[in-house]
């Protein structure tokens, strides 16, 4: 996690491509990955996972990518902080500033980590494609984000490097 | 309840209101009459399976949960074999999927007992809820933490290997499997081996020590008697992949055995209520009122004669010495259960990975099409039973699934209504009595609605309310 040797920043993309914009995550991963920019890892998943908290302790920059229900679109981006997560009644749920707080927790790590969340608007209904609101918030996300993406001396500043981008609410993540 | 109880209505859960939701109901002299957990079942996925090709449809299934994507993707495939004629994997075909199933229970019942679990287990109910939580346990106890998230990350890896890929995992197909494991992957995960197995020694310690330190207070902590369910195999060994049904009343007196589950619905029928859309599943010789049962580790325990992997086989006899070798009742020991097959579950893993079938290339085998097929498995929480009938045109015109925490619901909420009795005192949602409505839920871990993955923390609102339906008190926990 220091300026030893080049850098790395993971994608991470999460939700279920089988609910409509839930699987916006999963879909910005995979535009990112067929970018291969150099130094870019992607992986996707339906929901975050404890063991996510090993694999971020891997990198330097970490870009969590969520679809997001109330959003302004097309997306917002902010630098999360770490949390200590409350027990829940079921294992079915983690949040990104809980799965952070592990990160530092357990593994001693501090990867200056962002949250992508690109709006969507259908989710409650089965079926595996995104709305048309969602992709055109989609490419605007891939296309704003790219450029970042491909200049790893910012990758630290994302959220510096993203003025106009507005802020996602932090009770909401 | 009383005529003049207010209707409840179950609000459909969206993406960022998940929530689980208790209400509790007084009676008209202040005392629980009932108690009712509220879980959505988001019921449209049997419809959207409806009219898609049955092929697809052990990938589509995966999309019903992403904790446990494997259980549905294996009891879906088991379900599809039956459709092309299957009966009898190939040796190859059969061991990869029990590999790829012994991985999903381990990674399961670790994030479960680590993440979920253990800070009740080590800190007590009434521990500050700051402490209280996975990363009080990793100040306190750090090795133990980190066992938990290495534990669960094996077990991904397990079905990284045997699925092909952690999202939409092609491994089983109808009929077979479409790979086999390679020398490489066999020997990545044999090097981890004897620590996962120490490890699992470990969780097995507390699991069992807790229990049996606590009895006194566990054994009445939303306790109750009831019926077990689960497949067994023909020896009456644990099995957790396949075999036959077996249900027992809480005596131990077998109420059915050795029933081949192509035939459940000739035992079991669901009951539907107005104030729920889950299901209520319940033994038909017994009827709804009283035929309900429970499914998961503790019953798993009280349903087998044995199990057939040697460490595994000593917990589950020191287990069922506690209650005397009768069906163990108490919902707490779900905790130690689900550690004894924890440890069964890596003896598996253990056993599979020096399999050489595991290297066999006849991954199928072929049959003659049928229209109709169930397939169960033991998933992490419970029974799993997916039942499909398919068209000429090969398409699924009737999906009928009944998940682990629908055969749980009827006890969930007794357990709950057990907790609201003995701890609420007066008309206030204490922290007490919502710390140990949790505890009880938590001893199931209903599988909520998980078709989308939540936003943040997702709270439990505990609602109690008058004879009149009136709310009188809310507390939501975070």
């Amino acid at each position: 996690m220091t300026g030893e040797g080049p850098r790395r920043l993971l994608v991470l993309g999460y939700g279920n491509p089988g609910r409509l914009d839930d699987g916006l995550g999963p879909a910005f991963a995979a535009r990112i990955e067929a970018l291969q920019i150099p130094g870019v890892s992607t992986d996707a998943n339906y929901q975050l996972n404890v063991e996510d908290a090993a694999a971020l302790a891997t990198y330097d920059v970490v870009l969590l990518a969520d679809a997001s229900v109330d959003a302004p679109p097309p997306f917002t981006l902010q630098e999360l902080k770490p949390v200590s997560s409350g027990l829940g009644f079921s294992s079915h749920s983690l949040s990104a500033p809980a799965l952070l707080g592990m990160v530092e927790e357990l593994f001693n790590a501090h990867p200056k980590t962002y949250l992508l969340g690109i709006r969507g608007v259908d989710f409650n209904e089965f079926g595996e494609r995104l709305s048309p609101s969602a992709k055109t918030n989609l490419d605007a996300a891939v296309a704003s984000i790219e450029p970042l993406l491909r200049q790893p001396d910012r990758w630290a500043q994302l959220q510096d490097s993203l003025p106009h981008f507005p802020v996602g609410r932090m009770d909401r993540l | 309840m009383t005529d003049k109880t207010r209707k409840i209505v179950i609000e459909p859960v969206t993406r960022v209101e998940g929530h689980g939701k208790v209400t509790i109901q007084l009676d008209e002299q202040g005392e629980v009459s009932q108690a009712r957990l509220h879980i959505v079942e988001f019921r449209g996925f049997e419809r959207f399976i409806q009219g898609r090709p049955f092929w697809e449809v052990p990938v589509l299934v995966q999309r019903l949960c992403g904790i446990c994507p494997v259980s549905h993707h294996l009891a879906a495939a088991k379900a599809m074999d039956g459709i092309v004629g299957v009966d009898q994997l190939t040796p190859t075909a059969e061991k990869m999927r029990r590999l790829m199933h012994y991985g999903q229970m381990f990674q399961s019942h670790s994030l479960h007992f680590f993440h979920l679990v253990s800070p009740d287990l080590l800190f007590g109910f009434d521990a500050d809820p700051a402490i209280r939580n996975i990363i009080g346990v990793a100040q306190k106890f750090p090795e133990l933490a980190v066992q938990g998230v290495m534990m669960r990350k094996f077990g991904q890896d397990v079905i990284l290997a045997t699925a092909g890929k952690k999202i939409h995992g092609t491994g089983a197909v109808p009929g077979g499997v479409n790979k086999n494991l390679s020398i490489e992957e066999r020997d990545a995960l044999l090097k981890e081996m004897d620590q996962m197995l120490t490890w699992s020694l470990g969780a097995l310690k507390i699991a069992k020590d807790y229990t049996v330190e606590h009895l006194a207070e566990l054994a009445d902590f939303g306790s109750f008697p009831s019926s077990h369910l689960s497949l067994i195999r023909e020896d009456g060994a644990m099995d957790l992949y396949h075999g036959q049904l077996r249900a027992i009343d809480s005596e131990g007196e077998t109420l059915f055995d050795q029933v081949d589950y192509q035939n459940y619905v000739d035992y079991i029928a669901e009951e539907v209520k107005p104030w729920t859309y889950m299901k209520f599943p319940f033994i038909k010789q017994i009827g709804p009122e009283d035929g309900w049962y429970r499914v998961g580790p503790l019953s798993r325990m009280n349903t087998c004669d044995f199990i057939d992997t040697p460490l595994a086989e000593t917990a589950r006899q020191e287990f069922m010495a506690l209650t005397k070798g009768k069906p163990n009742n108490i919902t707490m020991a779900y905790h130690w259960a689900r550690i004894i097959e924890l440890l069964h579950s890596a003896e598996k893993i253990q056993e599979l990975l020096n399999d050489p079938d595991l290297q066999g290339t006849d991954l199928m085998v072929k049959g003659d099409r049928r229209g109709e097929s169930v397939g169960l498995i033991e998933a992490p929480r419970g029974t799993l039973f997916h039942h499909y009938k398919v068209d000429e045109n090969d398409q699924v015109t009737m999906a009928n699934l009944i998940v682990s925490t629908t055969n749980n619901n009827t006890p969930m909420n007794r357990a709950v209504t057990s907790v609201a009795k003995k701890y609420l005192s007066g008309t206030e949602i204490t922290e007490g009595l919502l710390n140990r409505v949790e505890v009880a839920i938590r001893a199931y871990d209903p599988c909520l609605s998980c078709a989308t993955h939540a936003l943040g923390q997702m709270p439990l609102i505990v609602e109690l309310n008058d004879a009149e339906g009136q709310q009188i008190s809310r507390r939501t926990t975070g």
